[in-house]
């Protein structure tokens, strides 16, 4: 009984899989900004807010520090970290985030 | 199969008193916990993991083993020193992971059982875990520095390498200095915790003399060659603000010390001081040793850096200070409090049967400050790299501050306090 509860469960969840770990790839990429920008991009003092921005702003910033084209005092070290595919994670997970 | 933390663990864990510290937590009557996950220590990187594992799958129960009653921050605890910081700034209640409904033990963990997945507590009893999570920060190899163990149980010579009482200790010491008096640094070989540590202590305890105390000297007695972290920026900022005040010596490897003739003895020559701060070689906190996690030099711990599983032990994950440090990777909170956020997100998907993040990539920034208002960083991003099956830093990335500047001493602050809540809140 106990098994087939579970292999439904594992069957059901299979299709997602995929989705499921892109997501979980956008928020543990994204979990490295927490030390600065506060737990999900919220309630941080002296640093901009990231939660519930909108992604297209973000990722702009971001290519903005990664450039140079927008003056840093450490962003524009951290940026130059990232590929475009996992900025653009990182926006959409706290685009998604509430304010 | 594991049981849930209930009534018969905690009469296990030692009656009353582990009772009373421990609430219950939301949801289990109705949601009985999928896993277990021990937390050994809760410190920058102990609290995040415990924290995360929560908040990114609540059906995990999370029980953090702590032996302080609070949580002492050692970045910022140089400010105490220097005096523009109080011992109470730097310490933060556990509260807010209770929140999350981890379970805060006040207590010892004395042994790892792997084999049957148990640790040992020093108020008595077992603990079961699916997965264990060991975050001992460090512990010092006093016997590398002849007599550094007697003079630190006398309090007379302190590291105040941990923050808590020794920097309370440490900073009366200063107050009752004579003006004219030096104070002694005493910096072990790399790696040790927190690079730029020293660099910064001696910044702020000549902020202090000169305002207080203007005949002072600090004198930093360093095993390695030169400044090993922003060495330029401290260099500077000493030419620019202490001039006269802090002396630097490399190659200057302490071997013993003498407090009755309040001395350093180097391998040459014995200097003396008027207070003298020596920090030892460090090593991995002895629960490590105890469980039997140290691969490298009878000092670190290994790890798998896609999980921070153990290369010694199966089932349990090391993070902080105590591991063996990926190419270029400091001994920080920074780092630990990311570390915490590979392993919380590979626990998870270990306990539910899926693959790991396959390519995690983790940043540093570490602020230290030169006076009570001005700082300068250093920051680096790691991510996995296949080839050499460790974390590597991403090229071109990452660097040091320009200048140091009260800008950076306002985002140093911020830092501060942001990541306290990251781990703690």
């Amino acid at each position: 009984m106990r098994v087939s509860i579970i292999c439904a469960v594992a069957l059901a969840a299979a299709p997602m899989l995929a989705s499921a770990q892109d997501r979980n790839a956008g928020r543990n990429l994204a979990a490295s900004c927490a030390m600065c920008h506060g737990t999900d991009g919220r309630g941080a003092t002296g640093y901009q807010p990231l939660a519930g921005v909108a992604k297209d702003e973000l990722v702009r910033k971001l290519n903005g520090f990664r450039s140079g084209a927008t003056p840093a005092t450490v962003m524009h070290q951290i940026s130059k970290g990232y590929t475009d595919q996992q900025i653009d994670q990182i926006a959409a997970y706290f685009a998604a985030q509430r304010k | 199969m594991t049981r849930k933390f209930d009534r018969r663990d905690f009469i296990k864990i030692g009656g009353a008193a582990a009772l009373a510290s421990v609430p219950f937590l939301p949801g289990c009557a109705t949601t009985p916990s999928k896993a277990r996950v021990v937390v050994v220590g809760g410190g920058f990187g102990g609290a995040t993991a415990a924290k995360y594992i929560r908040m990114w799958d609540p059906a995990i129960e999370v029980v953090m083993v702590e032996r302080g009653e609070a949580f002492v921050s050692c970045p910022l605890s140089n400010l105490v020193l220097g005096g523009s910081k109080s011992m109470a700034d730097i310490t933060h209640r556990y509260s807010g992971l209770r929140r999350h409904g981890v379970s805060v033990v006040q207590d010892e963990v004395m042994a790892v059982d792997a084999a049957k997945r148990t640790v040992r507590l020093a108020r008595g009893g077992d603990l079961a875990y699916d997965r264990l999570i060991v975050s001992p920060g460090i512990d010092f190899m006093f016997n590398e520095i002849q007599g550094s163990e007697a003079a630190m149980n006398a309090g007379t010579v302190l590291h105040a390498w941990k923050a808590g009482p020794q920097t309370s200790a440490l900073r009366r010491q200063l107050e009752g200095m004579r003006n004219g008096g030096v104070y002694v640094l005493s910096v072990p070989l790399a790696p040790y915790r927190c690079p730029p540590g020293p660099y910064e202590r001696a910044s702020q305890v000549a902020s202090y003399f000169k305002k207080a105390k203007p005949r002072s000297k600090v004198l930093i007695l360093d095993a390695n060659p030169d400044v090993t972290s922003k060495g330029p920026l401290f260099k500077r900022a000493w030419a620019d603000l202490y001039k006269g005040i802090i002396e630097f010596r490399g190659n200057a490897k302490a071997v013993g010390v003498d407090p009755r003739t309040n001395s350093v003895k180097l391998e040459v020559e014995d200097v003396k001081g008027d207070v003298l701060n020596v920090v030892p070689p460090q090593r991995a906190g002895d629960i490590a040793v105890k469980a039997g996690l140290i691969t490298a030099n009878n000092r670190w711990c290994g790890v798998d850096w896609r999980t921070m599983e153990s290369t010694a032990v199966k089932g349990v994950h090391v993070l902080g200070d105590a591991t063996l440090s990926a190419p270029a990777m400091p001994k920080s909170g920074s780092m630990a409090n990311q570390h915490a956020k590979i392993c919380a997100a590979a626990v998870i998907a270990l306990i539910n049967g899926q693959q790991p993040d396959p390519g995690p990539k983790i940043v540093n920034t570490c602020y230290s400050y030169v006076s009570d208002k001005e700082a300068m960083h250093v920051a680096s991003v790691h991510t996995w790299n296949d080839k050499s099956k460790t974390l590597t830093t991403v090229p071109g990335s990452g660097g040091v501050s320009s200048a140091r500047s009260e800008l950076e001493g306002a985002y140093a602050w911020a830092w501060a306090t942001n990541i306290w809540q990251d781990v703690l809140g």
